[in-house]
């Protein structure tokens, strides 16, 4: 076999499929864990009969999902209600593949960078273009099943993705910003670099990322396309078998791939904490793809956390605090990362000095905020306002 | 999607203003197989976008025509049809039940047996609470208060079990009294539950109270003010959110409440948040009461549990109405007796039907997503409103 061939068809092709199957698979252990640990967080054990702690009860729902009956509306769009799962799946794979995670490796004699696709120089602007995409398959599918459940979640769906679109964007700016670059390993690199995960300067900017990113997503507390207590079950409502199976998967596939954009541009991607002190150095026997898969999984947790902690937005408010509160919020911090690029190097650091600061004060004045009196606890007379 | 059959329902008044862009407004069916109307619910929205336009409330899913259903059976074999109403609080359907004959008979309740029956009742008042504030929460996408609420109300139903073998469908009071005495350390049981009980609905409370978006989705929601509420019936927590104190326990005292030491929690706004917190007080006082019963019964130990009843029961012909404060509002029983050992007629006051009135009125204006909190608000039981 030639260089060649190896280079260009065999080892994207292996990639490729590797990430596919990867997000197939985390995905599919991502259900057991977040149902795992909404058990816990709920006051109960969660799955636990099929396998050990109940680690095959995702597969025997994937094989449960594959043999249901594949239940297509009479009166629906055929064409799109079956485009509509994979238009919102593919996305999430591709976004995945144009992450880098983790340096050079050499296996087999043949040395590559992990990463699904190239290390390209756009993409940034290619992940933002891909993941736009995934709305078509939610506005498609809520208007193919012919129903008016889903034709309700599809357009809040359109409404919802775009608006956080905008100061997900703005966010990315930032990182761009601090960085110089719109490919992702420079990114990494830049972090390297500048001595410090852009998570501190751009603080604000990671938060703005990660709420929109929540909204992307669809999960709570912006999980309003499927809001399940009032639109039954949203966009995917006339969907049954595996054509919902891919549903599920893909909004795993996509709050993985979310993350793990997050934790790229924020985070060092696959770099260990403080990449330059030298003292640290220990911390490398961990190797590089285990870093990166960590801080994912750790955003993991945190989307599974929200769930258990929120209640939904209602879509109004759901637009206000996209276009109100992010969206202004998100132009502001793009001026403050430009002002700290500007200074130099220093001024990142002093940024992300003060942010931290700001944060940690904040939480200081939550944690000694004196606790609101409890609803009539100490009520006495016979008619006494619960309302103060 | 089904249409209205015409001739069956009512047709829509006429809408307010020309339609919007031109447009016409979608009819949406909501319920009764929707995961939000708690049961059979189904009302017909005119909505434009997510904006309700009307709600149109259509109860009968669940009628089993218990009220002619009555006057079948001799006056003891009514009570176990009173459990299938509100079943989520079978105890106070009872008691209303029993209060009414009772007061037909002239029969007087030995005090332990009122005291029994009001810790009974109070138990059932906590249980229906904290599943209201379960199917609330869940239904504005909080799903985690549930489980925490559902560890407490098993606990009030092993307790039920235990004393009278049922745990929705109590069947637990007879004419005259109640059917058996405690169990041995049963009282001891309950203590256990309800002296700790306020750390759990501090626990309800750490969740929602304070949580933003919890507030964001409640206040101002579904107002009715106090002169809507009386206009319309409405009775219970609604009512009392609104700002008005009536509740039946000191306005029509009934058995031992007189004797008790409870308060009235009302709320200002009359939204949806205030009714969460005045349920949420209810809780407190409902807990308060059952430690005073739980004193009370330890001070005076006995066994008398029922009255002097004739053992056929044939109230004199004549009418009688009673009523209690159910959890959801004002129960009430209204008797007509012809001097036979069946009811002539026996009218029920359901609360939850008679809020479920207002829901049109709550839910116009407010956006679909709104509507599961509406719904939710009311507090309905929908076997107790088709009965």
């Amino acid at each position: 076999m030639s260089q060649s061939f190896i280079h260009y068809f065999l080892v994207p092709l292996v990639k490729g499929l590797l990430t596919v199957v990867l997000v197939g698979l985390a995905a599919g252990v991502l259900t057991w864990i977040e149902r795992r640990l909404l058990g816990r967080l709920q006051i109960r054990k969660g799955p636990n009969r099929v396998g050990p702690q109940g680690f095959f009860q995702w597969i025997a729902d994937t094989i449960k999902l594959l043999f249901k009956e594949d239940i297509v509306p009479s009166r629906a769009e055929k064409a799109l209600h079956l485009l509509g799962p994979l238009l919102l799946f593919t996305p999430a794979v591709v976004v995945l593949g144009l992450v880098p995670w983790g340096p050079n490796v050499t296996l087999f004699g043949v040395t590559t960078p992990l990463h699904a696709a190239a290390d390209l120089n756009v993409a940034l602007l290619l992940i933002l273009a891909v993941s736009t995409i995934g709305v078509y398959g939610i506005i498609l599918s809520g208007w193919a099943s012919n129903s008016k459940y889903p034709l309700l979640g599809g357009l809040r769906a359109a409404a919802q993705l775009i608006s956080y679109e905008v100061p997900m964007g703005l966010a990315v700016v930032s990182a761009i910003l601090m960085s110089g670059s719109l490919s992702m390993v420079e990114i990494i690199e830049a972090q390297r670099k500048a001595g410090v995960w852009f998570v501190f300067p751009g603080l604000i900017a990671f938060f703005l990322y990660f709420v929109s990113g929540v909204a992307e997503t669809n999960r709570t507390p912006f999980d309003l396309p499927e809001a399940e207590s009032e639109l039954v079950g949203g966009f995917h409502t006339e969907y049954s078998g595996f054509r919902w199976a891919v549903f599920f998967m893909s909004e795993y596939g996509n709050m993985i791939s979310i993350s793990a954009v997050a934790t790229t541009l924020f985070f060092g991607g696959w770099l260990r904490p403080f990449p330059n002190v030298a003292w640290l150095g220990f911390l490398d026997v961990v190797p590089a793809f285990f870093w990166f898969a960590g801080k994912v999984f750790l955003f993991l947790l945190v989307y599974i956390w929200f769930r258990a902690t929120f209640p939904r937005y209602r879509f109004d408010q759901l637009m206000a605090l996209g276009w109100k509160t992010l969206i202004p919020i998100s132009l502001g911090n793009l001026v403050l990362v430009a002002i700290a690029v500007l200074w130099g190097a220093a001024g990142l650091k002093v940024l992300g000095a003060v942010l931290v600061l700001l944060v940690a004060a904040g939480f200081f004045a939550v944690w000694r905020r004196p606790a609101r009196p409890r609803t009539s606890t100490t009520m006495a007379a016979t008619n006494v306002e619960v309302r103060a | 999607m089904t249409e209205p059959t015409p001739g069956t329902v009512a047709q829509f008044p006429p809408l307010a203003g020309p339609p919007l862009l031109g447009l016409h407004e979608m009819e949406l069916n909501f319920g009764p197989q929707h995961p939000s109307t708690h049961g059979v619910l189904r009302l017909v929205l005119q909505v434009d976008g997510e904006r309700i336009v009307s709600a149109r409330p259509d109860v009968g899913y669940l009628h089993r025509g218990t009220e002619k259903l009555f006057e079948t059976e001799t006056f003891p074999m009514v009570i176990p049809h009173t459990d299938r109403m509100d079943y989520v609080a079978a105890s106070t359907n009872n008691h209303a039940y029993c209060l009414v004959v009772e007061k037909l008979l002239g029969v007087e309740v030995p005090k332990r047996a009122q005291y029994i029956r009001v810790l009974l009742d109070e138990m059932q008042r906590i249980s229906s609470h904290v599943l209201w504030l379960a199917t609330a929460a869940i239904d504005l996408g909080a799903i985690t208060p549930f489980f925490y609420t559902f560890r407490d109300r098993e606990v009030i139903l092993d307790l039920f079990e235990e004393y009278c073998g049922a745990r929705l469908t109590l069947n637990c009071m007879r004419i005259g009294g109640l059917p058996v005495d405690l169990t041995p350390g049963w009282l001891e049981k309950v203590r256990a539950f309800t002296e700790p009980f306020e750390k759990c609905i501090d626990e309800y409370e750490d969740l929602l109270t304070e949580n933003r978006i919890w507030k964001e989705r409640t206040v101002g929601i579904a107002v009715l003010d106090e002169k809507r509420c009386i206009e319309w019936g409405v009775t219970g927590p609604v009512l009392r959110a609104a700002g008005k104190a009536w509740d039946i326990r000191r306005a029509l005292p009934y058995e031992c409440y007189p004797e008790l030491d409870f308060d009235i929690p009302v709320g200002k706004n009359a939204d949806t948040y205030d009714r969460y917190l005045v349920r949420v007080a209810e809780i407190r006082q409902s807990r308060r009461i059952v430690l005073q019963c739980l004193d009370w019964l330890e001070k005076n130990p006995g066994t008398e549990i029922r009255g002097k009843v004739p053992r056929v029961i044939k109230p004199p012909a004549g009418e009688a109405y009673a009523c209690v404060e159910a959890p959801k509002g004002e129960l009430g029983f209204h008797l007509v007796a012809s001097g036979g050992n069946k009811p002539y007629r026996l009218h029920v006051r359901p609360p939850s039907f008679i809020n479920l009135q207002a829901l049109p009125e709550m839910a116009q204006g407010h956006l679909v997503g709104d509507l599961v909190a509406v719904i939710g608000t009311i507090d309905i039981v929908l076997g107790e409103v088709d009965r």
